[in-house]
């Protein structure tokens, strides 16, 4: 018996996401391919990330999207990890634009806002968006606290901890809580939004303003303790990249563990809890 | 039979999903290319710098490097040698003959040989320069206190911004000369300063000689490189393209704090 097929009445609705939770998650979904999309298109105009305090004292660099030139004046991409050179044609270093002629260019047209190699107008888009998630993610932390969602949901418990072996395991075997269980975030599922919301939005803040050179004013050398000026600059590269990870292992979570049941949710609040006789019958 | 079904659904939800992702990026292009929406992406601009005027302490200081921090190479981006038959003319006589004017809105418009600018206080100061595209070099500067050379034309109290006009025209038919402009509080910074040496040297040709804006606090598109003349004005909606600066009349931001 599918799912599908289970009469509500097998269940009940369990409303498991505030209002607040729902808009922050929505906002995300807007906020986070723009900030993605409009970076990479920034990033596009000098395509080469190093570590320290300028281009030089960091070169080599670490990573890098280049093109070369062959024979017939024919172009290839090349992508340079850590010296480690790939050919990555049509993808990066050199991929098709709209009329289909290959380009020069660090990541593809359909990766970046705009889609044309446009600094200025990227640099808009990530700007306005940046102030609009700072001060969103600052009301969003401040309602956690003091509506104590934090505590109540996100902090892991005592009983979380104890359970840390099992609920491993059941995650690397995909078996999902289901029943009163499924009402609460589990330990891992804890861990991973109190890392995105406490480190990696804060890191990825915290080292896009280290690329100010305003900010940088503000106490004499305080980017070089990130590494300096171009570590910053790839640190706010690699956060990017870690939370594009995250959300793809939520979807991943999301799509296993009940499509609609999760959607449903996080629109109107409401999940369904399976009872248990439902479990035994599988 | 199921199974080819699930196969058409799936590939019907790729399309679907394909199709919408088509659609909004072309109306994101479509809205970048509006000047309405370009206009409410620009309010980021003002919101940061108010907020960072706010912030940062007037006097606050960029930060400083050591000679072993100096870059191998100070690149040279942008224009490297001005398609100006004026300015080759004075870069082959050595500038010898080069007069910095200084004029708009103060009580004693003067100009200055480079002997001149050399004369006024002077600060060096071992920077790092970030451009808009990414990168960044340090390096060495010595050069005159733009606020020194200020006192010394006596600015009208109308004055909001210090305009700098330039010998390097960005067009091929030799228009659109480079031009920038800072405000008040900027052109007063003590690391805010006409640089005619770096890294011990006489501002090289392709760094912007004979006078190159060092800004410290902002990105490398405002620091002006072969400045002819400085003007103070009240606004600059008149001058060129009326965003204040050559890549600003391109779309760039006229505050590149960050």
């Amino acid at each position: 018996m599918t799912k599908s097929e289970c009469p509500v009445s097998d269940g009940y609705m369990y409303y498991r996401h505030k209002l607040p939770v729902r808009i922050i998650h929505w906002l995300n979904v807007i906020l986070l391919p723009i900030l993605l999309m409009s970076g990479l298109n920034i990033f596009n105009a000098h395509s080469a990330l190093y570590w320290g305090k300028s281009s030089y004292t960091g070169n080599p660099p670490l990573i890098e999207l280049r093109s070369k030139e062959g024979e017939k004046g024919v172009i290839s991409g090349v992508t340079r990890i850590l010296g480690n050179e790939f050919n990555t044609t049509g993808f990066l270093g050199a991929s098709k634009n709209a009329a289909g002629e290959l380009n020069r260019r660090g990541f593809p047209s359909w990766l970046t806002l705009p889609g044309t190699q446009w600094l200025s107008m990227a640099r808009r888009w990530h700007f306005f968006f940046a102030w609009v998630l700072v001060i969103y993610g600052t009301c969003f932390v401040s309602y956690s606290i003091f509506s104590r969602h934090l505590q109540r949901d996100l902090l892991p418990t005592k009983e979380d901890w104890r359970s840390i072996g099992k609920t491993f395991i059941d995650h690397l075997l995909l078996r999902h809580p289901t029943g009163e269980a499924a009402k609460n975030y589990n330990l891992l599922q804890k861990l991973a939004y109190l890392a995105v919301i406490f480190m990696l939005f804060p890191l990825i803040i915290l080292n896009g303003l280290g690329m100010s050179p305003g900010m940088d004013a503000l106490l004499p050398g305080w980017v070089d303790l990130l590494g300096g000026r171009q570590s910053v600059r790839t640190i706010h590269f690699i956060v990017a990249w870690s939370l594009v990870a995250f959300v793809a292992v939520h979807l991943f979570q999301v799509i296993v563990t009940g499509f609609w049941n999760n959607l449903r949710s996080m629109i109107t609040g409401k999940y369904r809890i399976s009872s248990e006789a439902e479990h035994e019958r599988k | 039979m199921n199974e080819s079904n699930d196969i058409t659904r799936r590939n019907l939800l790729v399309r679907v999903l394909a199709g919408a992702c088509a659609l909004t990026l072309g109306g994101c292009q479509k809205l970048s290319e509006s000047t309405w929406f370009s206009q409410i992406l620009g309010t980021g601009e003002k919101v940061t710098y108010k907020v960072q005027r706010l912030l940062i302490p007037r006097k606050a200081m960029a930060q400083e490097f050591t000679k072993a921090d100096r870059s191998p190479l100070f690149r040279s981006n942008g224009t490297a040698m001005p398609n100006n038959p004026a300015y080759s003319a004075m870069a082959g006589r050595g500038f010898a003959d080069f007069r910095l004017k200084v004029g708009g809105l103060v009580e004693r418009p003067m100009s200055f040989s480079l002997n001149d600018i050399r004369a006024l206080p002077s600060r060096t100061q071992t920077t790092r320069h970030d451009c808009v595209e990414g990168w960044s070099a340090i390096g060495e500067w010595k050069g005159a206190s733009l606020g020194a050379l200020l006192e010394t034309v006596r600015p009208k109290p109308s004055v909001r911004y210090v305009v700098f006009h330039c010998a390097d025209p960005m067009e091929e038919d030799g228009s659109s000369p480079y031009y920038e402009s800072i405000d008040m509080e900027d052109a007063f910074h003590p690391q805010t300063i006409l640089a005619y040496e770096l890294n011990d040297e006489p501002l090289p040709v392709a760094n912007g000689a004979p006078l190159r804006l060092r800004l410290e606090r902002q990105l490398g598109y405002k620091m002006a490189k072969y400045v002819m003349r400085i003007e103070l004005v009240e606004d600059f909606s008149k001058i060129a393209g009326g965003k204040g600066g050559y890549w600003e009349d391109q779309g760039y931001e006229w505050y590149a704090g960050i």
